[in-house]
């Protein structure tokens, strides 16, 4: 049934939307004063009204109402000078007053654009709305072992999550983007995650939850201009996983609708394991939410003072910032979305501070760092070593104090602990030797043991030299400055 | 000191401050009165004796210690069961929530215990304070004190009765549709819904959230205005809280002067419908208020034809989604949880075993009227209702200070006698439910008995949002001038118990 991708996209145009929640980083929760860290002990950053006791009573917090706004500016959009909350209402264990405070008709900010590139393309996303709501709780089913709903004995609920501060970003429909879909998709994603974290307003961690992700998805046949029937994919709480489900998903349908099937609106489940998409329950007998104006708050009237105060807090967003970058290093828009990907920008961008030249920079975290980060299975930001530390060594390599070589031996000590990049030269004793007095008496001993080679390079085989030159670094414990050697061969021999 | 129950709340507290009597010795009559008389009255859901001895105890010891006392030090009250008070019962007169014991008190109780009030304990009212009859509660009616054949109006029977019945001299109702007016009406004492936002509504398990309002039981307008004075207040735990001052509502009792004062007659709320006796008391009030210095005229309010459906369909889809909440997962009743069946079998079971019939009946109106493609037709479409009933009242009070209606359009009907037609049932609260719409003050007042059938009649005063002190100008002149005429309050003619 499931179309292979290139089959799907000679015969269909993708066209996708994206949900994504961000979980706020404030201190307390969207309606109450609760604390609200990450990985506390079960219900024990819960009161009355993140509860939902009878009678509680909730109260917006004005920090988040700050982030939304400060989300929405980012995103180019406009901000709703008047809006209220609304109740979405369905029954839900996790869900303490069986109905969750959030946004319907009327969203903080509106009709705004976030661009994101795919290789040398720069791709403009429509953003549909931006609003907030509150998280729900957390459910957890026992059954002694497979933690899953079916064949629970019992549920337990963590309401330490209910009531914490969710921002949803919807974006416009996508057409266009043919057999790129999954990695628009993903860098949108990316984007959006940067571009919130430049904010400050969330850690934006997927592994945590405080970024989570629907698809939906309709495909519509290559030429035709009306659009299919769309599906929505929920759980997809990786960047990987948001292009896996896109891809999957456009697998999927094209399957169904080249069998002469119909896709059903429905919501489907991403499984991180098998990378692919199982039905949930069909919208078409989907709950009606009732959305009524949330009475127990009073509408939300930003002044345009404020939000013009608030745009003036925002930072270099991460697209204009790579663009600056770009230019400043002279790398191609590949590199620096490896960079991106890898999250090494700001590294890179501290070593050139502190005194690399940025194609160093750029070499050293994206090179060795990388391999070594990748070995340890961590972000590159996170080995123990400074940007300062990096400039350094790239500093002694220009001034011939370290061969590459050595450098890397030093890197290899700093990552060990053994101090900054001087600390290990003193202590590993690393230092290039261009001493010609002491060069010269081992290019002399290497000559001696090598006289066929030498008699070689007499009669002009200059390409000959290098065997003598590797004799001499191998002599030296690759510490002697391979040119200076080069140069002291071809002088003796010419003598 | 036998005669301590009889005593308004302002006495009470003045021989508590004065030591002429001790909070323990007030608390303790009134106590004794709930013990003599509630077996017949039925006002009172749960007693807290132990709790209200202690409040009076520290109440007594505070003055032996020579701290300054509040307002209504050591006065007894009741408080409807819809409002939390830590570690006390509050079921809201239903099955659903039996057992349950708040863990934080509302801000009505915190306020109440920094005045030094004795809280003597929970009063009956219908279930969720649906209703206008105390029919509705799951524990049993309450009756009237003026005849136990009837009901003592509703949704705050329990508190109207209480207060009538001498059991306490104050007591908290809660008014989403006429749910304090109307008992205080028919039972012959002053009752007062503030201005929406006035009272804090934390604490107050919500039936509508855009209509509930807590406001003051008592047999005089002075007393309704201490208490009133003690409940009100900003509190940034209620959102809809108004951050303005408090109107002086005891300044206001007190003056009493209604010389100038421009009242209208609301034509629409008079006429067919309403008894006869209801009429010629509202006729003999209009006389009497108009020799008490007012300017009477006829205000017209055309769009008051429509509040009750508009109530109708506001007032239960919002009480749809405030009582979603009682589905048995964390706290008050679960039915069917015996190890097979799903958390939504459970919640419905439970939904169905622990709700009443008039409950239900709102959560499906309110389900319905809100769902999609009927949500303009319904919802919408009342709140436009709302719109234009404000739009009444903004343009009445332009001519007039206050408006005035008769509270009721009938006195106290047996029970028993509406309880299965609601739609008779619903008209009780044809004249209140103006005030909840619009959100602004109003009171009830007893002006007499009907000559038709001996029961209490109430005058409704309705003022402008946050002119909550001109309801007390009034209330206390017509009181004043009632009472010298009769020799004694209207409530002092009830028969004993």
């Amino acid at each position: 049934m499931t179309a292979t991708y290139d089959e799907a996209l000679s015969m269909f145009e993708p066209v996708f939307g994206l949900e994504t929640h961000v979980e706020l980083g404030t201190n307390s929760k969207m309606f109450c004063g609760c604390a609200t860290a990450f990985g506390a002990a079960p219900n024990t950053q819960v009161c009355p009204v993140c509860l939902g006791l009878p009678g509680s009573l909730p109260v917006v917090n004005a920090v988040a109402i700050e982030s939304a706004i400060r989300i929405g500016l980012a995103l180019h959009c406009s901000i709703a000078p008047w809006g209220r909350f609304a109740r979405k209402n369905y029954f839900y264990p996790d869900m303490p007053k069986d109905f969750q405070i959030s946004q319907y008709d009327e969203p903080i900010c509106v009709d705004g654009y976030l661009d994101v590139e795919v290789g040398d393309e720069v791709v403009r996303v429509g953003i549909e709305r931006v609003h907030m709501e509150e998280d729900t709780g957390k459910s957890l089913h026992v059954v002694g072992s497979t933690g899953r709903i079916h064949g629970a004995t019992h549920s337990l609920v963590d309401y330490n999550r209910a009531g914490i501060p969710l921002i949803e970003i919807v974006t416009k429909p996508v057409p266009g983007t043919g057999r790129l879909a999954p990695e628009v998709a993903r860098a949108y994603v990316t984007e959006l995650r940067e571009t919130v974290r430049a904010l400050g307003v969330s850690d934006v961690r997927m592994e945590e939850g405080s970024l989570r992700c629907d698809v939906n998805l309709s495909l519509n046949p290559v030429g035709s201009a009306e659009w299919g029937t769309r599906s929505e994919t929920k759980n997809v709480n990786s960047l990987r996983s948001v292009e896996r489900a896109v891809r999957s998903e456009i697998e999927r349908q094209a399957g169904v609708l080249a069998a002469g099937g119909r896709v059903v609106q429905e919501t489907r489940h991403f499984h991180e394991d098998t990378g692919l998409t199982t039905s949930g329950r069909s919208k078409e007998q989907a709950e009606d939410y009732r959305y009524f104006p949330e009475p127990d708050l009073v509408p939300i009237a930003p002044s345009s003072e404020w939000i013009e105060s608030l745009r003036a807090t925002l930072p270099e967003l991460p697209f204009d910032r790579r663009r600056r970058l770009r230019d400043e290093w002279g790398i191609s828009a590949l590199d620096m979305q490896a960079a991106l990907n890898a999250g090494a920008v700001d590294s890179i961008e501290a070593t050139i501070a502190a005194g690399a030249p940025a194609r160093d920079a750029y070499k050293w975290w994206m090179g060795e760092l990388a391999r070594q980060a990748n070995e340890r299975g961590v972000e590159v930001s996170t080995l123990p070593i400074t940007p300062g530390d990096v400039a350094r060594l790239s500093v002694l390599v220009a001034d011939g104090k370290l061969t590459d070589k050595l450098a890397r031996q030093v890197l290899d000590g700093v990552l060990a602990g053994e101090g900054t990049p001087d600390d290990v030269v003193a202590a590993r004793g690393l230092e290039v030797v261009s001493d010609d007095a002491a060069l010269g008496a081992a290019v002399d001993a290497a000559i001696a043991e090598n006289p066929d080679i030498a008699q070689k390079v007499r009669d002009g085989k200059v390409a000959a030299a290098g065997a003598l030159v590797g004799a001499v670094m191998k002599a030296t414990g690759g510490k002697a400055d391979a040119a200076r050697v080069r140069e002291l061969v071809l002088k003796t021999l010419a003598g | 000191m036998g005669d301590l129950t009889s005593r308004t709340a302002a006495e009470l507290a003045s021989l508590v401050a004065s030591g002429e009597a001790s909070a323990v010795e007030v608390t303790q009559a009134h106590l004794d009165r709930i013990g003599a008389v509630d077996g017949a009255v039925h006002a009172f859901l749960h007693v807290d004796t132990d709790g209200a001895l202690a409040a009076a105890r520290a109440v007594d010891a505070k003055r032996a210690s020579g701290e300054r006392l509040g307002p209504l030090a050591g006065v007894p009250l009741g408080l409807k069961d819809v409002l939390t008070q830590v570690g006390v019962p509050t079921t809201c007169g239903s099955r659903i929530l039996e057992g349950w014991r708040p863990p934080y008190d509302s801000t009505v109780v915190r306020k109440l215990r920094e005045a030094d009030v004795v809280i003597l304990g929970k009063t009956n009212m219908d279930e969720f304070a649906m209703g206008s009859s105390t029919e509705n509660s799951a524990y049993g009616v309450t009756r009237n004190p003026w005849d136990l054949d009837r009901i003592p109006g509703g949704s705050s029977g329990g508190s109207s009765a209480a207060v009538a019945a001498f059991e306490a001299p104050l007591a908290i109702g809660t008014d989403t549709g006429g749910s304090i007016r109307q008992p205080a009406a028919v039972t012959g004492i002053v009752g007062v819904k503030p201005t929406y936002g006035g009272v804090s509504r934390y604490g107050l398990v919500a039936f509508s959230s855009s209509l509930d309002q807590a406001g003051p039981f008592a047999r005089n307008v002075l007393d309704a205005a201490l208490l009133h004075a003690a409940i009100a207040g900003h509190d940034p735990y209620d959102s809809t809280s108004i951050d303005a001052p408090v109107p002086d509502v005891v300044g206001a009792a007190r003056e009493a002067d209604i010389r100038g004062l421009r009242v209208g007659v609301v034509r629409e709320l008079n006429g067919d419908g309403y008894d006869a006796g209801v009429r010629q008391r509202f006729s003999e009030a209009v006389a009497l208020l108009t020799s008490l210095g007012a300017e009477v005229g006829e205000a017209s309010c055309p769009h008051f034809d429509y509040a009750m459906p508009a109530y109708y369909l506001i007032a239960p889809s919002e009480a749809s989604s405030n009582l979603a909440r009682f589905d048995a997962m964390r706290y008050g009743l679960r039915v069917g949880d015996d190890g097979t069946r799903s958390a939504e079998e459970v919640m419905a079971l439970t939904r169905a075993a622990g709700f009443g019939a008039e409950v239900k009946r709102r959560i499906m109106i309110g389900t319905y009227a809100l769902s999609s493609g009927y949500y303009d037709a319904y919802y919408g479409s009342a709140q436009k209702v709302r719109t234009l009933i404000s739009r009444d009242f903004a343009a009445a009070f332009e001519d007039f200070d206050v408006l005035i209606s008769p509270t009721t359009p009938t006195t106290a009907f047996r029970i028993g006698e509406r309880v299965d037609d609601p739609l008779k049932m619903y008209l009780t609260d044809l004249d209140t439910i103006p005030s909840n719409l619009a959100g602004n003050a109003s009171m009830s007042l007893p002006i007499g008995l009907s000559p038709d059938d001996g029961l209490p009649v109430g005058l409704q005063v309705m003022a402008p949002a946050l002119a909550d002190d001109r309801l007390y100008r009034v209330g206390a002149a017509a009181e004043a001038a009632l009472r010298e005429r009769w020799g004694h309050l209207l409530i002092e003619e009830a028969p004993a118990l």
